[in-house]
């Protein structure tokens, strides 16, 4: 398992990839500390940032990754290793090099310009939606026999956690304007990653004043330890589910 | 020592193997012969647990495949079409094959000398061409010194020479004794390699005795028009098949 983890990561980085992603993102966020001075306002911004850009790379990175290395999975199958083993060192070594990128990138201008606890968190988010993202782009991956259709599938998978749902979510606070949906809301949330992702965030940020009676609720449920306990709770499962369920895929796939 | 029981396969709607029994004795040279698409390369892929069979087993040294990993140290297994990950040297993929195997000490480097690859260990693969990429696949296949050798066309794409390197080590290892499994379309090769004969047909074994009894049931004496003639007698059963369904 480790040696097989060592033989992928070396193989990523290897690849030109994980060094331009790096650069991007140092770039993005060399640019966002220098218009503000305010820590708060550039932590927003790189969330903002962050929110689109983390699971759209993880999500093609990860597919694209996946069919490139079918030789390697395949040569590796022949050997006496477990299939688990297999998927599970492609896995980590994409979850890995993603997370270091972001680490690097977001994390040596922080070292620079000074960091805060928000924006601590903000780094913790990007990882859960970079593992979010490479595992549900994974779980694409072992569906389909086509890398284009893998990558199509991916990316529905982001325009639909970052476009379609929100737009679904705001249809249905509008069309049900007359009853309490704080309930609801914070139940659609969960079920977003993306959208749980920036809610942690910007209770964080004390702004939730601008979001009325559903921002009181939610800073009083995510202020409190429960709610900090449940939404990284929630947020942990989201991280677990599409690779276990690809990894089940994974074994019984025909190579 | 490998026993293959009741397989069956299919892809979507095709059976592509239909209750599917053979052995495979240690000793011996099996040429595994039919049509493209008969369901040689499956065959193998599942004995390597590398496509899993609908129903039925197979059994190495008799043992059940199922969820077993450590049976495929015994096997030595030239791919059809050998790749590789672009970004690793040819020295790196040795090493790690090595590594996946740390029980095994004692490598078998003939083919790496015979084919020079030792000269070139420092060569990443995505530089090498079709015929070198064979010459590592042949190369791994027998550097552990396998009990089993499974080799899917091994001769495809390689030069003449190469190929008589080839051949005469894999005459050497049938004579210690191992069990060599090699598909093929060139028959005169099979013919110097092999002493049993399995054609297989549309997903069923059509012949499966060795070299000298297909030439005797054929009345032929030359290896190829006894297969030629095999091929005909195969179409024929399919047409007498698909004559019964109009009826």
């Amino acid at each position: 398992m480790y040696k097989l983890l060592k033989y992928s990561l070396y193989d990523i980085v290897k690849s030109r990839f994980a060094l331009l992603y790096t650069l991007f993102l140092v770039l993005v966020a060399i640019s966002i500390y220098q218009v503000s001075e305010d820590m708060g306002k550039v932590s927003l911004s790189l969330l903002n940032i962050m929110l689109m850009i983390v699971p759209l790379i993880a999500a093609v990175f990860a597919s694209t990754h996946f069919f490139n290395n079918l030789e390697f999975t395949e040569l590796m199958l022949a050997q006496p290793v477990k299939r688990r083993d297999v998927f599970l060192s492609q896995f980590l070594a994409v979850a890995f090099v993603l997370s270091m990128a972001l680490i690097v990138g977001f994390g040596v201008p922080m070292l620079i310009w000074g960091a805060d606890v928000t924006i601590l968190t903000l780094l913790g988010i990007g990882i859960g939606l970079s593992v979010i993202f490479a595992g549900l782009a994974f779980l694409a991956s072992v569906m389909t026999r086509d890398k284009a259709k893998a990558i199509g599938i991916s990316l529905s998978f982001w325009i639909y956690f970052s476009l379609v749902y929100d737009g679904f979510v705001l249809y249905l606070i509008y069309s049900l304007a007359d009853y309490p949906l704080e309930k609801t809301t914070l139940g659609l949330v969960f079920l977003n990653p993306v959208d749980l992702g920036r809610i942690i965030m910007l209770m964080q940020l004390d702004i939730s004043a601008l979001m009325g009676y559903t921002g009181a609720f939610f800073q009083n449920f995510f202020g409190s330890f429960q709610g900090i306990l449940i939404s990284s709770g929630v947020l942990l499962l989201w991280m677990l589910w599409p690779s276990y369920f690809a990894l089940r895929v994974f074994r019984k796939k025909d190579f | 020592m490998i026993s293959v029981r009741h397989i069956h396969k299919k892809f979507g709607k095709l059976d592509v193997l239909k209750d599917f029994e053979l052995e495979f004795q240690a000793g011996n040279s099996y040429a595994l012969m039919g049509p493209n698409g008969s369901g040689k390369t499956t065959l193998i892929k599942i004995i390597l647990a590398m496509v899993l069979p609908n129903s039925g087993d197979v059994l190495v040294n008799g043992q059940s495949i199922k969820g077993n990993t450590a049976y495929r140290s015994q096997i030595g297994y030239m791919p059809q079409i050998g790749r590789y990950p672009d970004n690793m040297r040819i020295g790196q993929l040795f090493s790690m094959m090595q590594d996946i195997r740390p029980e095994i000490k004692d490598y078998d480097m003939d083919l790496v000398k015979a084919f020079g690859l030792d000269t070139m260990l420092d060569k990443p693969m995505h530089t090498l061409s079709g015929g070198t990429r064979q010459k590592v696949s042949a190369a791994l296949a027998f550097m552990f010194r396998p009990a089993i050798l499974i080799l899917d066309e091994p001769t495809a794409g390689l030069d003449p020479i190469a190929v008589e390197v080839l051949k005469n080590k894999i005459k050497r290892e049938r004579e210690a004794g191992k069990l060599i499994l090699i598909t093929s379309h060139i028959l005169s090769e099979l013919e110097e390699l092999t002493n049993q004969a399995i054609y297989i047909f549309e997903g069923e074994v059509f012949f499966n005795d060795s070299v000298e009894s297909l030439k005797d049931i054929t009345g032929e004496n030359k290896f190829s028009t006894a297969i030629a003639r095999l091929m005909e007698w195969s179409l024929k059963k399919n047409t007498k098949k698909t004559e019964l369904a109009h009826v």
